[in-house]
């Protein structure tokens, strides 16, 4: 085991007087190595607490670019990070918390190609990319590997955590055999999200880590803590290891990583009923021809107020079938939301509700219609 | 018996911004018709078309899942909470945003 240099003893001196850290469990931490899985909302406190923590090598899988809409909670990468590979910007800022840390970088998208390779000369995996595929992705290959997993999710103000480790717990397909169908959850993109909520989880999961590598206190195996930061509530929900699971139960079905974005159905080939689609330029000739529409405006109130085409009728998506006597099926109506997706699912819902009137989706949503038409309205 | 039911953040967009919803009900199937009556957005997010829980939800009575219990058959007391737990993401992915 490395012995701690005299800077080192007195740098994590906070950690050698605490008797469940101590020398032994310092010189673990400098001996670890740790995977963060994104650098974004999640990954950015990850990053920094393990580097402050003496974690001696912290690997980071990103292929992202910061942006601007990042800042408000990637708080590892700065104003002046905007346009920097997100992996560039990650190594700067752990190496300005603590040189010691070796950062291995890999810039990348973590695939069912690379994924075991990339992970398993690591000690445990922090999953921060929060989402579908990603999330089966690496937990599979965990499984596979015998590897601890330190879950962490967030959406608006709630978060997820969890530790799924198969040699002695639930994984996460315990927990979720299978995703939701696309679309049916919003993103952060279209959801919003308060930017401290990623901080605490990444936080909560940072702690996790440790714990994990330090093999001390007690970690959450088989329990999911969800919280709830406006009304800043923490609750605790028992796990099972589910004896079916069809990657750690007792007759695995899936024994070799899959092709996870066909899994979570990204792949789905168009067997729907096409739906018609119109442009923003199409769109407002057919206003200045004074042509009669309705335009239907699917996003929640407070979207709504950035900004909306002229005549739009506000039905948020998850009102439509209760509302959809409201809509006239003798005239044609454009559904309309930020770009374009949740529009589609909404005119799907429409038609499975019955309505009959012709239906069209504003291609890529407000946002074109921001871009081609009206510049006075703020893309968001 | 009155039964609390918790809905999660994500699924709020069905049942007009309300967090909770108090039904009437003796098992937790009865609680999830009621409330989907009452919302009917939310059907068909939380059941498939053969009317089976769809899988990316779990529903907890207490802290415990009813996949441990008896599933919508389980039967609740005066006060029970259910809670209503899908997945969650918030990172943008390839088609979504």
């Amino acid at each position: 085991m490395s012995e701690l240099t005299k800077e080192e003893i007195t740098r994590y001196s906070r950690h050698l007087i605490l008797p469940e850290v101590g020398l032994e469990g310092q010189k673990k931490l400098k001996d670890s190595k740790v995977l963060l899985i994104g650098t974004g909302g999640l990954g950015a406190p990850l990053a920094m607490y393990l580097a402050a923590a003496g974690i001696g090598t912290i690997g980071i899988v990103d292929f992202d670019y910061v942006d601007e809409s990042n800042l408000q909670r990637q708080i590892i990468h700065g104003t002046r990070d905007v346009g920097r590979p997100k992996i560039a910007s990650a190594r700067d800022g752990i190496k300005s918390i603590n040189p010691k840390v070796n950062v291995i970088a890999f810039e990348t998208r973590l695939s069912s190609q690379n994924a075991l390779d990339i992970i398993k000369d690591f000690d445990v995996v922090a999953d921060g990319t929060d989402n579908f595929p990603t999330r089966y992705l690496v937990n599979d290959a965990c499984v596979f590997l015998g590897k601890p997993n330190v879950y962490g999710s967030v959406f608006r103000f709630e978060g997820q955590s969890s530790v799924f480790h198969a040699e002695k717990g639930a994984c996460y397909r315990c927990l979720y055999p299978e995703p939701p169908p696309p679309g049916l959850v919003p993103s952060c993109a279209e959801g919003g999200i308060i930017g401290v909520l990623p901080g605490i989880i990444g936080c909560i999961q940072a702690n996790e880590t440790i714990k994990l590598l330090l093999g001390k206190g007690e970690p959450l195996i088989n329990r999911l803590l969800l919280f709830d930061s406006w009304k800043m509530r923490f609750r605790e929900l028992k796990l099972s290891k589910d004896p079916n699971c069809p990657v750690c139960g007792k007759n695995p079905t899936i024994t070799k990583l899959i092709d996870y974005e066909e899994f979570c159905g990204l792949k789905k080939p168009e067997v729907d009923e096409p739906i018609e689609e119109i442009t923003a330029l199409e769109l407002k000739e057919r206003f200045d021809n004074n042509e009669r529409l309705q335009i239907i405006d699917i996003r929640e109130p407070h979207e709504l107020a950035i900004g909306k085409l002229p005549n739009t009728k506000a039905i948020p998506f998850g009102q439509l079938v209760r509302r959809q006597s409201e809509l006239d099926p003798a005239i044609d109506t454009v559904v309309v939301c930020k770009v374009g997706t949740r529009s589609k699912i909404a005119i799907r819902v429409l038609k499975e509700a019955g309505y009959q009137g012709p239906l069209y989706n504003l291609r890529d949503g407000i946002n074109s219609w921001a871009n081609d038409v009206d510049d006075t309205i703020a893309k968001y | 018996m009155a039964i609390s039911i918790l809905i999660p953040t994500a699924l709020r967009q069905f049942t007009d911004d309300l967090s909770e919803v108090n039904v009437e009900a003796k098992t937790v199937r009865e609680a999830l018709d009621k409330l989907t009556e009452t919302y009917v957005d939310l059907q068909k997010h939380l059941f498939t078309d053969m009317n089976a829980l769809r899988s990316f939800v779990n529903i907890y009575v207490g802290e415990d899942d009813i996949r441990q219990k008896e599933g919508l058959a389980t039967t609740l007391g005066d006060n029970d909470t259910i809670m209503l737990v899908p997945s969650i993401a918030g990172g943008t992915t390839a088609v979504v945003g």
